[in-house]
């Protein structure tokens, strides 16, 4: 059969109106990157004002309202969206797919972010400014007290949740439904597995948050009391709904981090990843953990002291899994024959830092130990180790291994690995310090400090702007590969790399997999 | 295995989105209800029951004395006096006990209000049984009027050994926007 080979539209109406995969992911992620950036702006607003202790350049209130958006930006305009463009270009490509499941849901599913984001960065215009409730907006400070562009904040979440859902929805139907002849489920590479795994996270947990901003919307105009203790209903609820949906969706944004990292090491490891099945299984487990623990979000509330015990136990319990994978990524790289490319250096980078997120996440779960640091700067460094060393990190390597199968082109390895010494080091002077700050009580989400947290406050930010910075690094090498890169023609870029989609050209045809390859009795994770 | 579409990709989706929109209702048909049925089982949050309680003719036990501890607190932007008549009571468990709190609106417009009890230690939740109370309804007030408001208790036999003290806290909140004409007309 000749497959019919076309490239793709010209013009705008090729972004507007396309199916492709391959067309989607890249929007996805050069949005996610663009959203990067303003989330960054909004960070580095905060570590110029908490530069030195006192009020030096902004109103307290335009601060919290940068600690919101830079919370919701960067979790549902940087990450989230990130790694669904890296599923759109890759998983299609990995299970030996023709393109996604629901193209046409795919696109939409990627053009209704822009317009939610527009909705919510809108806010910062209206009267009363943005949402300064947090990232987390507990009612009531989200309703009763709320500036009246919360409605717009809502809308936004609803429509950023309707993306992730659609999303998703394409991943599983594409895994469960077009995998090549041969490529079973315990032959997936494990980016394909940890993907499949979140989407169903997602699926389950979305719309609980699209409930959460629903009872929201109606106690504000629709007198309702679901929040409210004088009709009857109750402000913890609100906690309680959100982190039954917040504390999957942590695990929504590591999970594929876990599966990159779980292909570049091997690669660079020049080994087969070591336990895969473990690693399967691992997944599954903290995948359904994560619907059992939410209330250690929440444990200075008044729980009863049976549910603290509970919820301590279970939260612990995440480690053992957790572990689980990170020997095996030890066990892999283990004499191997290693060499350190920058995704191996990014990937290496996120096993260390999100190694030490992970131990501070324990000390978190010890519900006598955490009344002390509940929200202190310990939380910030504690969730910045792992969302930024571990997802933007992981997400980082992922870039710089699948840019030369994208773009045909190979990105500059010196300013590639200066880019990485920049960033871990940037990254652990901003983040470290916080930890010894919020232990000696800083509390989060303040504007200004006592005086003997300066120093600190002062590495903290001189790190942050060092971090930012080396993003720009990071943008050009990237621009400069896909305009002026030195061109490169294998198939399999890295010597080492394992699995289908390093069987198609390089650059990667607009289409690839219109006849399904056979998928033999090797695994193609390799 | 029930097929919702020909095409098996349209076929998983439709079923997936069945279950997001289970999802959906699940927070508002099951967490919500859950959540306070949880609450009134286990005493959470020192939540009491909302009705009143038919006393249950029992021997009063004068072997125990409990001393029974009121609060009132104005929830934010509140401006009316409230408060406990007596600050505190030492009862017997079984034996029905009445007080009074005091409310005054010093404003000019006619109000409306709502009293919400937490009991502590939250374990008393659910020994300490109010027969007659005035949060069970909402309290309306015409400006500068003030109302005697009743409550009538009994402390449960079964109370736990260990709790000698209860005590009984209300936030008074402002309902007069919520109820509109509703209670104006009454």
């Amino acid at each position: 059969m000749g497959a019919h080979h076309h490239g793709p539209a010209r013009g705008i109406t090729r972004w507007l109106f396309t199916t492709n995969h391959k067309d989607i992911g890249t929007m996805y992620l050069w949005f996610s990157f663009a959203m990067f950036i303003l989330g960054g702006a909004f960070a580095m607003i905060i570590r110029a004002e908490l530069f030195q202790p006192g009020m030096q350049l902004v109103e307290p209130g335009f601060f919290n309202q940068m600690t919101t958006l830079h919370g919701l930006v960067m979790v549902f305009g940087a990450i989230m969206p990130s790694f669904v463009g890296l599923a759109n270009w890759l998983i299609p490509m990995m299970i030996g797919a023709p393109d996604m499941a629901l193209p046409r849901m795919n696109n939409w599913s990627f053009w209704i972010l822009p317009p939610g984001f527009l909705m919510l960065a809108s806010t910062l215009f209206m009267e009363g400014g943005a949402p300064a409730f947090g990232w987390t907006f507990y009612a009531p400070l989200s309703t009763t007290y709320a500036a009246p562009s919360v409605t717009f904040f809502i809308f936004a979440i609803h429509v950023l949740g309707m993306s992730s859902i659609m999303g998703s929805i394409n991943i599983i139907a594409t895994v469960m439904n077009m995998r090549a002849p041969g490529m079973s489920y315990m032959k997936l590479p494990l980016f394909v597995w940890t993907w499949l795994i979140t989407a169903f996270l997602l699926v389950a947990v979305m719309p609980v948050l699209a409930g959460a901003v629903t009872m929201m919307l109606m106690d504000i105009h629709f007198g309702t009391s679901f929040f409210s203790a004088a009709g009857g209903g109750d402000p913890v609820l609100f906690q309680h709904i959100f982190w039954f949906f917040g504390h999957p969706e942590v695990y929504i944004i590591i999970l594929p981090a876990f599966g990159v990292v779980s292909q570049i090491i091997p690669a660079f490891s020049r080994k087969p990843l070591f336990g895969y099945a473990s690693m399967v299984y691992a997944t599954a487990s903290i995948a359904f953990l994560s619907f059992i623990v939410w209330a250690h979000h929440m444990y200075t509330v008044g729980m009863p002291v049976a549910g603290e015990l509970y919820f301590m136990y279970a939260t612990m319990l995440i480690a053992v899994p957790t572990g689980v994978k990170v020997f095996n990524w030890i066990s892999t790289m283990w004499r191997g024959a290693l060499s350190f490319e920058t995704p191996m250096l990014f990937s290496i980078g996120f096993l260390v830092l999100f190694t030490i997120g992970g131990f501070t996440g324990l000390m978190l779960s010890i519900a006598p130990a955490d009344f002390q640091y509940h929200d202190t700067y310990f939380v910030v460094a504690h969730f910045h180790y792992v969302m930024v060393a571990g997802a933007v990190f992981s997400m980082t390597a992922a870039v710089y291994f699948w840019l030369p199968k994208w773009t045909g082109r190979m990105y500059n390895e010196t300013m590639g690995k200066v880019h990485f010494w920049i960033s871990f080091v940037g990254f652990n002077i901003t983040f470290f310090p916080q930890h010894f700050v919020g232990l000696a009580g800083m509390p989060r989400r303040v504007p200004d400090y006592a005086l003997q947290f300066a120093d600190f406050n002062m590495m903290s930010s001189i790190g942050a702007f060092v971090y930012g910075a080396s993003q720009i690094l990071f943008l050009y090498n990237v621009i400069a590969t896909i305009v002026a890169g030195e061109k490169v023609s294998d198939e399999k870029v890295w010597d080492g790399a394992e699995g289908l989609e390093w069987t198609v050209p390089t650059p990667a045809p607009y289409h690839t997999f219109e006849v399904p390859p056979k998928v033999g009795a090797a695994p193609a994770h390799g | 295995m029930l097929r919702l579409s020909r095409n098996p990709g349209a076929d998983t989706a439709l079923k997936l989105t069945v279950v997001a929109c289970a999802m959906f209702a699940f927070v508002f048909v099951v967490m919500v209800p859950l959540y306070n049925v949880m609450c009134d089982v286990l005493g959470i949050n020192g939540k009491t029951s909302g009705t009143a309680y038919t006393a249950v003719p029992a021997a009063v036990d004068t072997s125990r004395e409990i001393t029974v501890q009121f609060i009132a607190t104005n929830n934010d932007g509140m401006p009316w006096v409230f408060r406990p008549e007596v600050r505190q009571v030492k009862v017997h468990p079984g034996e029905a006990t009445d007080t009074v709190f005091y409310a005054a609106n010093p404003t000019t417009a006619m109000m409306v209000a709502q009293a919400i009890p937490s009991v502590t230690p939250s374990r008393a939740a659910g020994f300490f049984h109010k027969t007659e109370c005035f949060c069970f309804d909402q309290q309306p007030l015409d400006g500068k009027a003030s109302a005697q408001m009743p409550l009538q208790f009994v402390v449960d036999q079964d109370l736990p050994e260990d709790i000698r003290t209860i005590t009984l806290s209300y936030t008074l909140f402002d309902v007069t926007a919520m109820t509109g004409n509703r209670v104006a007309v009454r």
